[in-house]
């Protein structure tokens, strides 16, 4: 039996050691860190005690709240298509019997390609000059648009490949719930003379609920952490219009040498969603803590 | 009437094909153009190879690196993963840990993430460079592993807790020891899951982008590194970006079209338990 204790902790450790070292001790260094200012002089990091100095520079910053509303924004706006456009392909891909597999391998493409690939094919496709939306609008008759460089349009424009680029995924989710669906249910209401509309109505999204709070949920998370697309289309501008909390952070830390406040921002964000978490999982009343991955 | 509802939906859904694959056919057709005439907005034009000839053979190129960095921190860490979340969903669903131990490793794990990878992508370079760990192979797979580790955590959690506890207690009767169970009877079991957990964690490696670009230079720069490059440059050179965002794309349709069940698999195991 010792033998199996022994196991016990050897078969958990790396699990542990991993978490510790790599998430659970920067994050504490990330606090310690905020409560400074961080200065190179002589090729030395010089740490300056600041207090919360830097915490209460983030509720005046701009920057930080354009990028916490930006986010938002686009989170809702982006996930609500994807939900709405990926329901409804589901539907349409559940009810055809031939060439399901191939419907389903098209639309899965985007989801498995990189965020900055999809974010280099827009930028070409944008283009003010060559772009083929461009080209498109002329050849329709309308005025050409620029699509990033226009502070009322780049918000809208980096939504608009977002929806591209994870439709797909709500899909695929939204597919794999509807194929679970018990068949009896629909048979049954169908001699009921349920048809169309009615059956969506009250069968098929009652039944769905489940499917579809997991789907959004999971979208949410990953909308909030969008970087890699809004780095190469706009990178944060023209001006704030769309400044992200992760790019606001990267660029406190990486580009303005502002490690500090930039940590600080980062425990900010940190606190926001492990509060987030908790709130949504009291809600759902799941004390599973699995349900909100 | 019947007919007509089956053809509009395939009409429906050709549609949406279009809208997917359009940009991945403009962007093979633009990787085929010379820079005139991707400028010029020219659709129709003879094909060059001069965007692939410089990406992958000029000496200025760093592409032919970058895959190779891609490829080696992709398995590495994948292989690193798949171990590290085996042993610990094994350890964690079977061998009777405390409940607040499994709820709080696991509510960590949540937490960890759904946070935007670059609230610690800071932490982790000032680490890193602390240790000599910044601008390394190994360290970005350390870095790649962790950020992967959740996810492969939680599906093989999902595989181990549907191996039948009988089967663990039978060959504990006959006195199997622990690494016995793991390799003769849960690993057998679990295969699905890990070729599902891998595939989505290479493809997540091969595609992370933001805790990649501050943890390496040029000599470890992964892919996605690369092709942000190209577009950073003031005169972007386009053809190029076009052919290395095209190559880029190669594994995923490669992992697309042999291995879609357990991507299917892997990406819907969270939505159904």
């Amino acid at each position: 039996m010792r033998s199996t204790t022994l196991w016990r902790y050897l078969t958990l450790s790396p699990t542990l050691l991993l978490f510790l070292f790599l998430t659970v001790l920067p994050l504490a260094s990330l606090f310690v860190l905020s409560v400074h200012e961080v200065e190179w002089r002589d090729r030395i990091a010089h740490w300056d005690w600041v207090g919360m100095a830097n915490y209460a520079h983030l509720a005046k910053d701009t920057l930080f709240t354009a990028g916490i509303l930006n986010t938002l924004i686009f989170a809702v706006v982006a996930v609500s298509f994807q939900m709405i456009l990926g329901f409804w392909l589901a539907l349409l891909t559940q009810r055809v019997t031939r060439g399901q597999l191939v419907y389903r391998t098209i639309f899965l493409l985007p989801i498995l390609v990189p965020g900055i690939i999809i974010g280099a094919i827009w930028k070409l496709m944008y283009s003010f000059d060559f772009g083929v939306v461009n080209q498109l609008l002329l050849y329709l008759g309308m005025t050409p648009q620029d699509w990033l460089g226009d502070s009322s349009l780049a918000l809208l424009s980096v939504i608009v490949v977002d929806v591209w680029h994870w439709t797909p995924f709500c899909f695929l989710l939204l597919l794999a719930g509807l194929q679970s669906l018990p068949e009896d249910i629909y048979e049954a209401s169908r001699l009921d003379g349920a048809t169309g509309w009615r059956e969506l109505r009250y069968i098929t999204l009652p039944l769905m609920l489940p499917s579809i709070i997991v789907t959004f949920l999971f979208r949410m998370i990953l909308a909030f952490k969008v970087f890699d697309e809004v780095y190469l289309l706009t990178g944060g501008g023209p001006g704030t219009s769309t400044e992200v909390i992760s790019f606001t952070i990267y660029r406190r830390f990486f580009t303005e040498d502002q490690a500090g406040y930039g940590a600080a921002m980062s425990v900010a964000t940190f606190a926001v969603i492990a509060i987030a978490i908790a709130a949504v999982s009291r809600i759902m009343g799941n004390k599973d803590p699995e349900a909100g991955v | 009437m019947k007919a007509r509802a089956i053809v509009s939906r395939h009409l429906i859904l050709i549609l949406y094909s279009f809208i997917v694959l359009f940009p991945f056919y403009w962007i093979i057709s633009a990787s085929f153009k010379t820079q005139i005439d991707l400028l010029m907005g020219r659709f129709f034009s003879t094909p060059h190879l001069q965007g692939y000839r410089d990406v992958l053979f000029s000496g200025t190129s760093d592409f032919s690196r970058n895959f190779f960095n891609s490829l080696l921190i992709g398995s590495v860490s994948t292989a690193l993963v798949l171990v590290i979340a085996t042993l610990g969903a094994y350890s964690l669903y079977r061998m009777r840990w405390p409940n607040w131990v499994l709820h709080s490793l696991l509510g960590w794990s949540v937490v960890f993430h759904m946070v935007p990878p670059i609230t610690l992508a800071g932490a982790w370079y000032t680490l890193f460079r602390a240790v000599g760990l910044d601008d390394t192979w190994l360290g970005l797979i350390l870095a790649h592993t962790t950020l992967n580790l959740p996810m492969a955590l939680w599906m093989m959690g999902v595989f181990v807790r549907n191996v039948p506890s009988e089967l663990v207690e039978a060959a504990q009767l006959d006195n199997a020891r622990t690494p016995e169970i793991l390799r003769y009877v849960i690993v057998p079991l679990v295969k699905p899951g890990l070729a599902a957990a891998g595939i989505l964690s290479f493809i997540f490696s091969w595609n992370e982008f933001a805790v990649t670009l501050t943890l390496s230079q040029r000599s470890t720069a992964t892919v996605p590194i690369g092709i942000g490059k190209y577009a950073q440059e003031n005169t972007i050179a386009f053809t190029e970006m076009a052919a290395a965002s095209a190559l880029s794309i190669l594994p995923a349709v490669i992992l697309l079209l042999f291995a879609q069940r357990f991507i299917v698999r892997g990406l819907t195991s969270g939505a159904l338990k």
